[in-house]
């Protein structure tokens, strides 16, 4: 327990947060990579998605490229790309984006897939034209499924971006790198716990997002 | 030196490695598998317990992983570069998948099954072995796979606490700039992935003899399905 003691101790002095390789710094680059990495990855996969589950075409290509890349070992990912473009973010940032695709993907065409077929039916015997059916109608009705997905890869990449520091990127791995180094057990358990809080409040706003778009009429 | 040069002179520590992986994968997935049993059936027993059961023990998921290898020794008593540390993080979030199965698995066995089990005089654990335990099977079985697969691949994270793994080829091949060491952790990885999943096919096809995937016959869709969101 002492070691828990220490480590609060660490994580709840001022002087752990300031400066410029401060745990506030080291926080903020973990949010900035992670929002850089689902930002991209959401740039290319909703659209990809949402097409997928609009036509049905590719749906095949998809599952097995999501399956295979779930299967990929991220640390492998990220060394490997390391060893290619040098240490920095490009690595990492290479594997976020690998593993936070297939989630993206996933959940924008089964969202769009999981409208009732008599609806989409309904709304093109009325006249809308297929991207009337897609951003009214399946957009709208799917958009649990689809923020899921959304809310799946921030989880695994904010989880994953500790691994960052360990080709030289910045994050909340630094600090737990650094501990591991110099048997600091303190320092590594801190760190463990803010990224512990950070991921779980990630995930909390993302439930209370969800559950506020539930309310309005229109959405499911 | 070529990467297949490299990967056949390293072949016997490749294959040390790989049953070091197996090592930390097998007691997880199997113990996530046997402590998410009672739990499922419990949940599905008590639906008021459900949700505090299978979502509070789901959010074990969004634990990070690596902090969890950390934090666990201060609950456990374990040292972080013990493998029994790895393996009890590993279960936990094995349990985290499986619970929502199994409780989804045996929900899906119908009261009125439940019901004549009990009404040709099955005990309560003979009806939970003989009746629902086959029945939910097939269900249990895709939420194992699942679990295999995800605990295969996340094994590998413990490496760079300097838990021996297939990992390991990760953190040598990244220091030491060997790229074949890399790649034949990552194609290693995905064969035993592929490998244990295959098995636990096997495995269901020997148990359940009686799920047979069925012939595909012409004309078997529904009707109102076929062709119709292809269309726009």
């Amino acid at each position: 327990m002492t070691s828990l003691l220490e480590a609060l101790d660490w994580v709840l002095t001022a002087d752990s947060w300031t400066g410029p390789g401060g745990l506030g710094v080291r926080a903020g680059e973990h949010l900035l990579y992670s929002l850089l990495a689902v930002g991209l990855s959401a740039l290319v996969a909703l659209p990809a998605g949402l097409f997928i589950g609009h036509t049905g075409r590719g749906r095949g290509i998809a599952v097995v490229s999501t399956g295979v890349t779930r299967a990929l070992p991220t640390l492998g990912v990220i060394t490997l790309v390391a060893l290619a473009a040098g240490i920095g973010l490009t690595a990492p940032m290479v594997a976020f984006i690998v593993l936070a695709v297939p989630s993206i993907l996933a959940g924008a065409y089964s969202g769009v897939e999981a409208v009732d077929p008599q609806i989409v039916d309904a709304a093109r015997a009325q006249g809308m034209s297929p991207r009337q059916v897609l951003l009214g109608v399946e957009v709208p009705l799917g958009l649990r499924l689809i923020l899921g997905g959304v809310r799946l890869a921030t989880l695994q990449v904010v989880a994953t971006a500790t691994l960052a520091a360990y080709v030289g990127a910045g994050g909340l791995g630094r600090p737990l790198f650094l501990g591991l180094r110099n048997h600091d057990y303190a320092m590594m358990l801190g760190a463990s716990i803010v990224v512990i809080l950070l991921a779980v409040v990630l995930d909390a706003l993302f439930a209370l997002g969800q559950r506020l778009l539930a309310r309005r009429p229109g959405t499911a | 030196m070529t990467a297949v040069q490299w990967i056949l002179e390293n072949l016997p520590q490749i294959l040390e490695l790989t049953v070091d992986h197996l090592l930390l994968t097998v007691p997880a997935v199997l113990a996530a598998f046997l402590l998410a049993l009672p739990l499922g059936r419990l949940a599905v027993r008590l639906p008021r317990l459900r949700e505090p059961l299978v979502g509070g023990i789901g959010l074990l998921y969004a634990i990070p992983s690596l902090p969890l290898f950390i934090v666990l020794p201060l609950i456990l008593g374990t040292s972080i570069r013990e493998p029994l540390n790895a393996v009890a993080a590993l279960t936990l979030f094995g349990l985290a998948l499986m619970v929502r199965s199994a409780a989804d698995a045996f929900g899906s066995v119908e009261e009125d099954v439940r019901l004549a089990a009990v009404a040709v005089g099955h005990s309560a654990a003979g009806r939970f072995l003989t009746v629902e335990l086959p029945l939910a099977g097939p269900a249990l079985l895709a939420g194992l796979r699942v679990v295999s697969v995800s605990t295969i691949s996340l094994v590998s994270v413990s490496a760079v606490l300097g838990i021996t793994s297939l990992g390991s080829l990760f953190t040598d091949g990244f220091e030491r700039g060997i790229v074949a060491s890399i790649v034949a952790g990552i194609v290693m990885t995905a064969v035993l992935a592929l490998v244990l999943d295959l098995l636990l096919v096997a495995l269901g096809r020997v148990l359940m003899p009686w799920r047979r995937p069925a012939p595909r016959r012409a004309g078997s869709r529904e009707p109102a399905q076929v062709g119709e969101r292809g269309a726009a």
